[in-house]
């Protein structure tokens, strides 16, 4: 009996193999359909011409795109609106996430509640709560300048969406609202992992609060800390809903990133083979970034001593 | 300073004061603007325009909600964004479960890589899908179509759906797999008929995400849909305009997110948890 079952499992391995590729067959294809073809047929079109001057009709023209690239400054100015955008707004994130994940952490009436209020942002569509945002930044009648009237801080209103600067600042400001609560999650679900002994022991030893955060927490909490900082990156990168409802890039192109100048290239100005150069761009700039994270991130999981096995 | 309380009972300041005021400010934070979007969309029109700003209005009005379903197609936009993030979220499910079924039981060469590579994907985003989609859509002749949006929105839900799956197969027992093998079950009967059953709740966990981002997703739905009746309740609402170029409806466009917003505000009450095991699940597994 234990001979045939054995054999059996024998057997099963090899039409394993196949039923198993066959079960992926949906996926892969599905996958490649609408990741890898493309983005492969765009660093094929980023070789053309393919724009109104061509009549739409494409022609090879070699590296032509990306030497227009080097010499475009609204290009330039989107790539440091995008950096500007992105550094900003994760680092401001990072602070504020793990300020409420500690206080998710802690024991009160009424957590689960708090902890249903904390994701409510994330799930929101960004579109619509663009909408929102524009409004509550809006110069005559938003709540923004209402309340600094009437504590007196300003008298005149403030054009949020109108200056350069104070737009770029209104952006972030709705983007940190939008997808703090991300951050939040993954970190409490890092906090919850943490064994309470460890601070009961440290405490016992006489260390403050501020020493066991700094010399437990921190660096038990390094991996998800770094997989939530490349997924943000990633994600402010590419930002595009929030600032195509708030500003649509202006004013003046003040808060125009990387995305809003691929969009406005291909589907405004209808230049294709320009457009496919700069996602092509776009793309190595992010697989840089990905690799870095990931390099940081194997060097963490390592000085952290493997304490999450998975 | 605690008189007649044990020492180890003592509740020291911060936490006296400083965590009701960290929650309350918590609470305002993530509430204050979508609360104040759901106010504005029942204010009259001189109260949303007054200034300063009625911030207790005494009259209220479903005149916004009115006017987006009487002067505007807006039902359409419901149905459309009902239908699209359903049927991508089963699409999802239906091609994401066997894929994960299979990367965690059956031996597959190459599992590892095929994760991370998965996971990778995760990281773009549609912005730079959009335009070789383009070319997709164009060729099939999907404009306008729901298909159009159904097979991105499925894929771009795929690699979540698979992580998070797989880590939950990989929690099954798998005695009950191997006593169903011995009775002479095959893989796909095994799956439909014993292994799904068991991991109902991971898919509801991975559809509600699924859903989620289906329900939100702009800049596809944004390229590849122009007929005002087939868009979706987020472009459709960034695209409200008033009757005048400088009249921009304020009213109609707070109901609009109100509406757009509501269905997921009901999700996030009653599948909180859900939420936050898929998410951090599909997170850790990085």
């Amino acid at each position: 009996m234990l001979d045939v079952m054995s054999y059996d499992f024998l057997r099963d391995r090899q039409g394993n193999r196949l039923t198993g590729w066959l079960l992926m067959l949906p996926a892969l294809l599905l996958l490649l359909l609408v990741f890898v073809y493309p983005i492969a047929r765009v660093f094929w079109q980023s070789l053309l011409i393919e724009n109104l001057g061509t009549e739409l009709k494409p022609a090879f023209t070699g590296l032509t795109n990306y030497v227009r690239m080097t010499g475009d400054s609204r290009f330039w100015q989107s790539l440091g609106n995008s950096t500007i955008f992105t550094v900003i707004s994760v680092a401001l994130e990072l602070v504020l996430g793990l300020a409420i994940a500690l206080v998710l952490n802690q024991s009160f009436r009424g957590r689960g509640l708090l902890r249903t209020i904390a994701i409510l942002p994330w799930a929101l569509p960004t579109a619509l709560m663009a909408l929102a945002w524009t409004w509550i930044f809006n110069d005559q009648y938003g709540v923004v300048n209402d309340l600094l009237h009437r504590t007196g801080l300003v008298q005149a209103d403030i054009n949020w969406l109108g200056e350069p600067s104070l737009a770029m600042a209104a952006v972030i400001a709705a983007d940190i609202w939008k997808t703090t609560p991300f951050i939040s999650i993954i970190l409490l679900a890092g906090l919850q992992s943490i064994p309470t002994d460890l601070y009961e022991a440290h405490a016992i030893d006489g260390a403050t609060s501020w020493q066991s955060f700094r010399r437990i927490t921190l660096p038990l909490l390094a991996p998800q800390i770094v997989i939530v900082l490349v997924f943000r990156m990633a994600q402010a990168f590419g930002v595009f809903d929030l600032i195509a409802v708030m500003t649509g890039g202006g004013p003046g192109g003040a808060t125009e990133t990387v995305s809003l100048y691929i969009y406005a290239t291909v589907m405004r100005y209808l230049d294709f083979g320009y457009g496919a150069a700069l996602v092509v761009v776009t793309f190595l700039l992010l697989i840089l970034a990905v690799a870095i994270a990931a390099f940081i991130l194997n060097r963490t999981r390592i000085q952290t001593g493997g304490s999450d096995q998975s | 300073m605690t008189h007649g309380i044990k020492n180890d009972q003592a509740v020291p300041l911060w936490r006296r004061v400083g965590l009701p005021l960290a929650i309350t400010l918590i609470a305002l934070f993530c509430l204050a603007p979508f609360l104040w979007q759901v106010l504005t969309s029942f204010k009259l029109n001189a109260d949303i325009a007054a200034v300063p700003n009625v911030y207790w209005p005494t009259r209220f009005t479903l005149s916004h909600y009115l006017e987006l379903f009487t002067r505007r197609p807006f039902l359409n936009y419901v149905v459309n964004s009902t239908l699209v993030a359903l049927l991508s979220t089963f699409l999802a499910l239906a091609v994401g479960a066997p894929a994960a079924y299979a990367l965690a039981r059956l031996n597959l060469q190459g599992e590892r890589w095929l994760l991370a590579a998965i996971l990778i994907i995760t990281l773009f985003p549609p912005i730079l899908l959009f335009l070789g989609l383009l070319d997709i859509v164009r060729f099939l002749h999907l404009g306008n179509t729901y298909l159009a949006l159904i097979l991105p929105y499925a894929a771009l839900n795929l690699p979540l759906t698979i992580l998070v799956l797989h880590s939950f197969f990989r929690q099954l027992p798998r005695d009950l797999e191997d006593a169903a093998r011995v009775d002479g079950y095959s893989t796909p009967q095994l799956l439909l008929q014993i292994v799904l059953p068991l991991t109902l709740p991971a898919l509801v966990t991975t559809g509600i995400l699924a859903f989620i981002a289906a329900w939100n997703e702009f800049i596809f739905a944004l390229t590849f849909i122009t007929r005002e009746e087939m868009k979706t309740i987020p472009v459709a609402a960034a695209q409200l305009s008033g009757a005048t170029l400088m009249e921009i409806p304020y009213g109609p466009l707070a109901a609009a997110t109100v509406i757009g917003t509501f269905p997921l505000v009901l999700l996030v009450f009653f599948f909180q948890r859900q939420i936050i095991q898929g998410l951090t699940a599909g997170a850790i597994r990085g």
